[in-house]
């Protein structure tokens, strides 16, 4: 059985599905910078004390999940979400919903995924693709950082479904509940709530770790890395910092483009100054965000390691978190029009 | 970045799939533009693997030492911590600690080695020897 579903390939997994899965009852108009911002994805935290693969806690967007729930809660959709604790459930509702006619979004780990490269495949347990159909014992997956549609058996399947460990999926699936269409009009009023959103999550959020006050705290620690860790493992930690910022999935400098790209975006529903000027300083953001990368570059490349050059690479993030605390208070006193 | 800047390093990924990179083409409008891969990252992602072969390397001489299990072994080589591993076998952390003794590991049942095999998609015999093949 095959789904009337055209796949799409997108930067970011999570606004990718998202669009993907809204695609039809939209028109086409969610396109993925419009899910990215109305989901409020954009986000920076450096949580501290905890450690992932080795290296330090840190993340450039929102948390996992939240995206398809908080677009289509903005959007007026209602939403089909699921958790399972029994496999067998599981599958049968994944069957039962595609026999309705369904593209369902799922939650999988990518370690056992079988079509990513092997260096790819860390235990990451938040990343999203689409099942559009099964034939024989193969589903159909549309994984939106893939140029192309692919499968997985239903054991493949199953095992990423069920992956284990920190954010484990449960073989959570979802999809939009009805299929009325969307108006321009939802569209508006759901940019205006994911901007505000956002502004909170990156002004206002409570902790020194996250939000633009977490840029600048990462900046510090950076500055500390080289004494505290050594130079080696200081280079460890900023490959990491560097992986979450570029690595796939991020539609570069670490989701900051994507984000102007909405901005414009927003502009052409909500016509606005105030929209394209806070979409250039997020790429300006960007920009910097890959400056500072290729600074942490030279560090774990060994081509250059100073004391002075850590100073650098900190001062790189104090100068980000300054423009992106003007840009989202920009945004915190926009002026709607309608 | 623009649409022209966008690198083109060709990454593992890259032989596989292209990536979506927001940019901006000459008017300043974003646009998408497929990217092959990006040097920083290439090699931020290899000092990671070079780091994870080290450690795989550092376990595999303490299995053979008879300093711990080949659960060690394999827990580096499938990148596993203690609670990723409890939540695949269903066994307690403390347990799996225990396991990392090799006498302890020695004397552990099929039913339980078994478990840990699954986990670390091998062959009882392969978890035993350290000894894997794959692609």
């Amino acid at each position: 059985m095959k789904i009337d579903f055209e796949h799409g390939q997108a930067a970011h997994c999570e606004s990718g599905v998202t669009s993907n899965l809204l695609k039809k009852i939209s028109n086409g108009k969610i396109t993925e910078p419009l899910a990215f911002g109305i989901g409020a994805g954009l986000f920076f935290v450096y949580v501290p004390l905890i450690k992932v693969n080795n290296g330090p806690a840190i993340a450039f967007r929102s948390m996992p999940g939240f995206i398809f729930n908080r677009t289509c809660k903005s959007l007026g959709v209602p939403v089909v979400q699921k958790k399972f604790s029994s496999k067998e459930r599981a599958k049968s509702f994944l069957l039962e919903s595609l026999n309705a006619g369904n593209p369902v979004g799922c939650q999988v780990g990518v370690y056992y995924l079988s079509y990513f490269p092997k260096e790819y495949r860390f235990h990451f347990n938040a990343h999203n693709l689409i099942v559009f159909g099964k034939e024989d014992d193969n589903y159909l997956i549309s994984d939106p950082i893939m140029e192309h549609a692919t499968t997985l058996t239903s054991y493949e399947l199953e095992r990423v479904r069920f992956a284990k460990g920190a954010l484990a999926p449960r073989g959570q699936l979802y999809y939009p509940g009805n299929q009325n269409e969307i108006t321009d009009e939802q569209i508006r009023s759901a940019i205006k709530s994911g901007i505000k959103k956002n502004v909170f999550n990156m002004l206002s959020i409570p902790g020194w770790f996250a939000g633009v006050n977490g840029i600048k705290y990462t900046g510090n620690k950076i500055k500390g890395w080289r004494d505290k860790l050594g130079l080696h493992d200081a280079g460890l930690y900023l490959a990491q910092l560097v992986r979450m910022q570029e690595e796939i999935g991020t539609g570069g400098g670490g989701f900051r483009y994507i984000y102007a790209a909405f901005l414009q975006q927003a502009n052409d529903y909500l016509p606005n100054d105030t929209l394209l000027r806070a979409s250039e300083m997020f790429t300006q953001a960007g920009d910097l965000w890959r400056t500072a990368a290729v600074q942490a570059a030279g560090i774990y490349k060994g081509r250059i390691g100073s004391q002075a050059d850590f100073n650098v690479m900190g001062d790189y993030l104090f100068e980000i978190a300054e423009i992106e605390k003007k840009a989202f208070t920009v945004l915190k006193n926009i002026k709607w029009q309608s | 970045m623009k649409k022209e800047n966008v690198p083109q390093d060709l990454s593992s990924l890259g032989k596989i799939t292209r990536e979506v990179c927001y940019a901006t083409d000459s008017t300043g409008k974003y646009v998408t533009q497929l990217s092959n891969g990006w040097d920083v990252k290439i090699k931020a992602l290899d000092v990671a693997w070079e780091e994870i072969d080290g450690r795989i390397a550092k376990a595999k001489q303490q299995v053979l030492n008879n300093e711990a299990s080949p659960l060690l072994f394999f827990m580096e080589l499938r990148l596993m911590d203690f609670s990723i591993l409890a939540d695949y076998t269903g066994f307690w952390k403390w347990q799996i600690k225990r396991h990392l003794k090799p006498e302890v590991f020695n004397k552990l049942s099929e039913t339980k080695l078994k478990k840990y095999a699954a986990a670390f998609n091998v062959k009882v015999d392969e978890l035993k020897s350290m000894d894997v093949h794959e692609d």
